[in-house]
Formats: structure tokens, sequence, C-alpha cells
């Protein structure tokens, strides 16, 4: 007999959740990433809150639906609602999550989304996540998704992806 | 409502301008760079244009209902954003001089409490423009303070968009009640702003700021350039030929 109690539904949602990755980045979860907000029992069913990354990112619709699909084994009325305040940051990816992108040969975002140079990476160097080298340079402050400015190695030569500061 | 539509608006419409520079922008760096930031824009117009749709006491409309569905005159974008793309240096010229005017709006927006989902909106998009704007302004110190030829054609740019930039600041009704309420920043003030902001790079990028002469407007009010509906109709035309297709 599954146990129907709020608590442990919200719960087993939030387990259940671990497991939904995010589209782009296949190797970090929708909780990783800090896309994932809020589990609550609300009006007899389960909610998930999510938040975009960036407004026009289209992973926002996969990761969507992703999360509903998952939160329906659990409980198959839950429901998912996206919220755009507080605005999602780069602050809210987890420690743990920093070191997976650099072990997948992604520079992940430094310092804090607060300091306005972070932004755009002026002055600040982004090392490479390849050979460590602090020898980069930026190609353009944007990439293969929304999320991500292109750099090069001046040591190793391979160009590599930086998750911005946001 | 009206206030959101044209917020919408004048991001829907430079987005698919800049949709257009998709394999055709000189680098492919930049040709990531201009679908970025149309895809940035996109995801903000959706924000708005749901928002202003939800609003309409009669018949609520979806986001896509607003963008394929209306006709020329009922969009109520800036003038400037629907010229056409011209070179890449009219491209940029054009991004800069919005830019810096979209994030100073935003930034506003972001901060009022008469509208909180707008200042949602507002919130996220702010963040966009800052990379927009510095991503435009270090183009046109690039261009401006590169070679003769590289200046010459940026400052034409310039010279040629400026008789749009009068209508970011000429408010009307809906300006005036939008900032009485809270919503919208005054106009006038924004001018100061924008003006101390475009002048620190024009003069960075040795390029000399236009005289204001006879400003171009009608925009706000549905009265457009001959440029939209040629955009429009490339827009629309799918989905009003085959009404709610879908893959």
């Amino acid at each position: 007999m599954i146990d129907r109690s709020p608590s442990s539904l919200v719960n087993a949602v939030s387990r259940q959740l671990q497991d939904v990755m995010d589209p782009e980045l296949t190797f970090l979860s929708v909780i990783d990433m800090g896309i994932l907000r809020d589990v609550r029992f609300e009006n007899g069913h389960i909610v998930c809150v999510i938040t975009p990354t960036y407004s026009g990112c289209p992973a926002t619709e996969v990761i969507s639906k992703d999360v509903l699909k998952a939160a329906r084994v659990i409980d198959s009325d839950a429901e998912v609602e996206v919220v755009l305040s507080p605005a999602w940051t780069t602050d809210w990816i987890s420690s743990e999550a920093r070191e997976k992108m650099t072990a997948n040969g992604i520079a992940p975002p430094e310092g804090s989304s607060h300091d306005k140079a972070f932004l755009t990476g002026d002055g600040h160097i982004i090392p490479c996540p390849l050979c460590k080298s602090k020898e980069t340079k930026l190609i353009s402050p944007f990439g293969s998704t929304p999320c991500k400015a292109s750099f090069t190695c001046n040591a190793c030569f391979e160009p590599f992806e930086h998750f911005k500061c946001f | 409502m009206h206030a959101l539509l044209r917020l919408g608006d004048d991001a829907l419409v430079l987005a698919q301008r800049l949709g257009e520079w998709c394999g055709h922008a000189p680098a492919l760096e930049e040709d990531i760079a201009l679908t970025n930031i149309a895809l940035d824009l996109i995801g903000q117009t959706q924000s708005y244009l749901s928002l202003a749709g939800s609003l309409d006491p009669v018949a609520p409309k979806t986001d896509d209902e607003l963008a394929f569905l209306r006709s020329e005159n009922e969009f109520k974008n800036l003038l400037l954003v629907e010229q056409s793309n011209g070179h890449f240096g009219d491209t940029i010229a054009r991004q800069f001089l919005f830019d810096k005017y979209a994030l100073l709006r935003a930034e506003h927006i972001a901060q009022q409490t008469f509208d909180l989902d707008a200042a949602a909106i507002a919130a996220k998009a702010v963040k966009e423009i800052r990379y927009h704007a510095d991503h435009s302004s270090k183009w046109i110190i690039r261009l401006g303070d590169g070679t003769s030829e590289s200046h010459s054609r940026i400052q034409k740019s310039i010279n040629d968009l400026w008789e749009f930039t009068g209508e970011m600041f000429a408010a009307d009704e809906v300006d005036i009640a939008g900032s009485i309420a809270g919503l919208l920043p005054d106009l006038s003030a924004l001018k100061t702003q924008w003006d101390v902001e475009i002048d620190s790079v024009l003069a960075e990028a040795t390029l000399v700021r236009p005289k204001d002469g006879a400003m171009k407007t009608g925009g706000r009010t549905g009265i457009h350039t001959k440029e939209l509906g040629i955009m429009l109709a490339e827009m629309q035309i799918l989905p009003r030929t085959h009404p709610g297709a879908s893959w």
C-alpha cells in the first residue's frame, strides 16, 4: 500500500525528479540546475514549480514536459507551474553541478551574478576546463545554447564553452 | 494592455529581423550571437504577449494569436526595430540604439510594483538585454574606431537610423498613463539617461552623434514604414495558410 499522505507524496515526487535531466546538459538534473524551485501539495495534488533559465530557452518546454511525466508516475493528477519571479540565476547551480560541468568540458559560471563584471567576463579569467590553463580567450559572449559563451584555450588550443554568469 | 503590447511587439519584430541573419552573418560566431539575441527576444515576446492577451476582457488571446493573426496596423512596435537589416553595420547600429533604450526601460519595469507580472518578465529581460547591449556597444566601438572604411560605414548607419530614435521618447497618452500608474518610465527622464549612454559609446568609437532633425513616428499607433508589411507576410504565411498547424 502506497502512503498517499501529502508529505510522503512530496518526498516521493522529489526523489523521482532527481532523475529528470536538463536536455542540453544531460549530466545535470533539474535540481542540480536550480530549475526546480519547489514541490508542494495543493488542492489534493502535487504541484512542481519550475523557472526558465533564459526567457526564450527551448529547453524549458522539454523540461516542463519531463517534470510532469516524472511527477505523474507518483501522482497522476500532478501539475507543473512555471514561475518567472524570482528570476533564475546561476547562483542557484549547486557546487556539485559546477564540478560535473568542468568534468564534462564546460567551464562553470564564476563568481556571483551580483557582480556585473562577471556577466560579460570582462577582466576575469575563465580557466580551461580541459588543461586548466588560465591563458584563455573569449571568442564570443554567445554560444550553442543561450546560457553559454564560446572560449578558446591558448595553451591546449581547444575551443570550449563557458556557462555564463547570469 | 496597450503598454504590454508595445513591449511585446518591439521584441517580436526585432527578433524576426535578427532571425533573418541565420546562416548569413559575416562569421559563425556572429551568426550564433545574432540568433541568440533573437531567441532571448522571442522569449520576452512570449511572456509579454501572453500577459497582454490574457488581459483582453472580451476575447482573451494567446501569444501566438497576437503574433500571427494581427495585421500590420495592429502592431505597435517602434519604427526603428522594423527597419530592414541592411548590411551588418546597419543591423548593429539598429541594435545598439534599441538595446540602450530597452535596457533602461526594462530596469524601470523590473523595479515597479504596479504590475508584478510585468516586473517578473522584465527582471529576466534585464539580465538578457545587458548582454545584448554589451555586444552591440563593443561592435560600435570596434567598427567606429576601426578602419576608415568601417568608420565611415557605421557612421552612415547611425546617421540613417537617427530619424527613428525620436519615437522612442515621444510620449503619447499610453506612455503618460503608464508612467503615472508606475508601470512605464518617464520618457523624458529616460531620454536623458539614454543620451549619456549613447554619447559615451559614440565618443569611444570616435563617431559623431547626428543632429536631432525631423523624427519619424507612427509605429505606436499602427502606422508603419513599408518594411513591416513585407516582413509580416513572410512571418505569418504559415499559420495564416494552415490555421492550427503544428509539428
